[in-house]
């Protein structure tokens, strides 16, 4: 059987699982629409948070990233797991004790004001739109190549997709969907990580893997993996591997905004109000790391096997090149997406891809993973099944964020601002109507990209990094902040991170450069600054206005113990 | 109040506090200063076939992070039962 085909029954049979579970549990009332009923185990809470949490940016693009990238893809993997520890240490046992639904339900009942409220209803609307549109690009890309068009059609094919699967569920069919979306997620990024280890090395775990020399029978046998690739990437005029491109501050800058970010992302926290306990919440953020790790660990071993392959298949184990007619079926396949192209420049009928102006290959990021069994010569079904696993990734993230904005949309600005009068079912119908107009717009972004997926989520971290993250942390632990300070402290933190990434990314895209970066950051790392802005700003207008009414003082003294603690509410 | 006295939830919180800010220290070392700052360093020696500070950032500090949310839901669940504040 192709690979074509049996993409198509192995997609198929995995979507008929998701989508039966979310029939079996359909939405009934409003409440289940929005959290489970508040009744669900702290590992299988922590499963699904990790489902929810791994989007395309990790599947797809990540690794990919990593491979182009080395050791300054880091920033992706401390960022996007290190945030679990300050979630789990500083936010979600007092967010689940706080007993509410949502974020801006936190952020308006805390500061005592409607005005705090919508504002923050407009930060997570911001979030969660620029979230999903990296998540769009990555759904393309999976249905690009396994359908063989190309990218703009493979973007609308899964947009539809998307769509039609979160207004068929809400929270209580998303947990359990996926949950077994994370099994197949998991399984599909091991299986030829495994696969591959063994190949090149004879390790079964990849994460000893590719630390380990290589195999009998691979080029270059006997030397470590790492300081081969170190050696391969200095001769073709790219930076050593495990020394990476990026400066030292904007490292820094990146990881933090996606640590903090994490801790603030709207979709993420409002899973650890889903579980019974206080307690729950804690250890809910501890198997949801442990699941993710299962992946992160992976990943960078995923990266530099890739790489090397790569280097292999295209540039030959003699470096010499290899005859483009002789080129194996991958790279046709990859070229009918137009996500990957050969320039014959020196006109020699052979491909070569370096660092320097030899170079005659554009290969997208974000294809990698994808690729990555098939340069490695695994059978289809390993192939099919990564296939598979992609759209598993892309999926549960855009349900969970799609449903952040319809109920923002629905329930927070409607029922609680505009239109309190509005019936259930009423409230319902606008929630589609939201999530149908995130699809369309995102839709747009996922077409003409401004970055690789995991760039483009990267921003979103930025935005919830400088918003939320210093509202919620000065909600819990400092109990004098007042509303005044820290509506100042979120809306000049957005504007600000919002305005340094559009700059540099749409306005000017070609001063993009780190001569022109503040400090030496990068659009992607901005989102730090923007947070120490905010809490700046938040305690500057603090300390001019007042302190937090007594009530709330108590208010706040009351979330930071676990005992007396009752079901979510959104009232 | 679920406190006996104001005293104990004084104590309590500053206990809670005190726990994170140790983790959240060690939190800090093994990603930000392993795995960035301190990378030149470390890359220096060799741990199997990493370099060491290499090995921190994609590997290290992430198993790090795992083994401190453990430790805080243990000693938390600890502090709740010792004063008492812990759920039913």
């Amino acid at each position: 059987m192709d690979i074509q085909t049996l993409t198509f029954i192995i997609v198929g049979l995995t979507f008929a699982l998701y989508i039966g579970i979310a029939i079996w549990s359909r939405a009934g009332s409003t409440n289940d629409f929005y959290v489970a009923s508040g009744g669900v185990h702290p590992v299988v809470n922590g499963m699904a948070t990790a489902a929810d949490w791994m989007s395309a940016a990790s599947f797809i693009s990540m690794a990919g990233i990593i491979a182009f990238a080395g050791y300054s893809g880091s920033v992706y993997l401390m960022g996007w797991t290190g945030g679990y520890v300050l979630l789990a240490m500083c936010l979600a046992p007092y967010l689940r004790k706080f007993g509410k639904f949502t974020v801006p339900d936190f952020i308006g009942d805390r500061y005592y004001s409607q005005t705090a409220r919508t504002i923050a209803v407009i930060c997570a609307i911001l979030i969660s739109f620029t979230y999903i549109a990296g998540q769009m690009r990555g759904v393309g890309v999976v249905f690009s190549r396994f359908l063989e068009v190309d990218i703009a059609t493979g973007v609308f094919i899964g947009a539809v997709i998307v769509f039609f699967y979160t207004v068929l569920g809400g929270m209580k069919g998303i947990t359990y969907t996926q949950v077994a979306q994370y099994v197949v997620l998991a399984f599909a990024y091991l299986v030829p990580a495994i696969f591959i280890s063994i190949y090149m090395t004879g390790h079964i775990l990849p994460q000893t893997g590719f630390g380990a020399t290589i195999a009998d029978g691979v080029a270059g046998s006997g030397e470590y993996l790492l300081q081969r690739l170190d050696g391969l990437s200095t001769e073709l005029g790219l930076a050593a591997y495990t020394d990476g491109t990026k400066s030292t501050i904007d490292m820094f800058a990146i990881t933090a905004a996606l640590m903090v970010g994490t801790a603030g992302l709207p979709h993420v926290i409002v899973r650890f109000f889903t579980v019974p306990k206080v307690s729950d919440a804690r250890l809910s953020a501890g198997w949801a790391l442990v699941f993710i790790s299962v992946v992160y660990l992976t990943a960078p071993s995923i990266a530099s096997f890739a790489k090397v392959n790569l280097i292999n298949t295209v540039n030959g184990e003699d470096l010499q090149g290899v005859e483009y007619e002789s080129a194996p079926s991958w790279i046709k396949n990859w070229e009918k997406t137009g996500l990957i192209s050969w320039e014959d420049k020196n006109e020699d009928g052979k491909m070569f891809y370096s660092g320097d102006e030899r170079n005659e290959m554009t290969v997208d990021r974000d294809i990698m993973v994808l690729a990555n069994p098939e340069i490695a010569d695994l059978p289809a079904w390993v192939v099919a099944l990564v296939a598979a696993g992609g759209v598993a990734a892309a999926l549960s993230t855009s349900a969970g964020l799609l449903l952040v904005i319809s109920t923002s949309v629905s329930h927070d600005l409607l029922k609680r601002t505009f239109a309190p009068n509005i019936s259930d079912k009423q409230e319902l119908m606008w929630a589609r109507v939201a999530a149908a107009v995130a699809v369309a717009i995102s839709t747009y972004f996922g077409i003409n990209p401004p970055g690789f997926v995991a760039q483009v989520v990267a921003f979103a971290f930025g935005l919830a990094a400088a918003s939320f993250f210093p509202a919620i942390i000065l909600g819990i632990f400092h109990k004098k902040m007042n509303k005044q300070g820290a509506i100042a402290g979120m809306v000049v933190g957005i504007v600000f991170t919002l305005a340094y990434i559009i700059y540099f990314k749409f306005v000017n895209p070609a001063a993009n450069t780190a001569d022109n970066w503040l400090f030496g950051i990068s659009p992607e790392g901005i989102g730090t600054l923007g947070m120490v802005i905010n809490f700046i700003v938040a305690y500057v207008v603090h300390k001019m206005t007042g302190s937090a009414p007594e009530e709330i003082q108590e208010l706040v003294e009351s979330i930071r113990y676990p005992r007396g603690s009752g079901a979510a509410t959104h009232d | 109040m679920a406190f006996k006295s104001e005293d104990l939830a004084k104590a309590y919180w500053r206990e809670n506090i005190s726990l994170v800010l140790k983790l959240l220290a060690v939190w800090f070392v093994v990603s930000y200063g392993f795995g960035i700052l301190l990378v030149d360093v470390l890359n220096q020696f060799q741990f199997f076939g990493f370099k060491l500070g290499f090995w921190f950032a994609q590997q290290g500090s992430i198993i790090t992070f795992v083994v401190l949310i453990f430790v805080y839901v243990k000693r938390m669940a600890a502090l709740d039962s010792k004063y008492e504040v812990h759920e039913e």
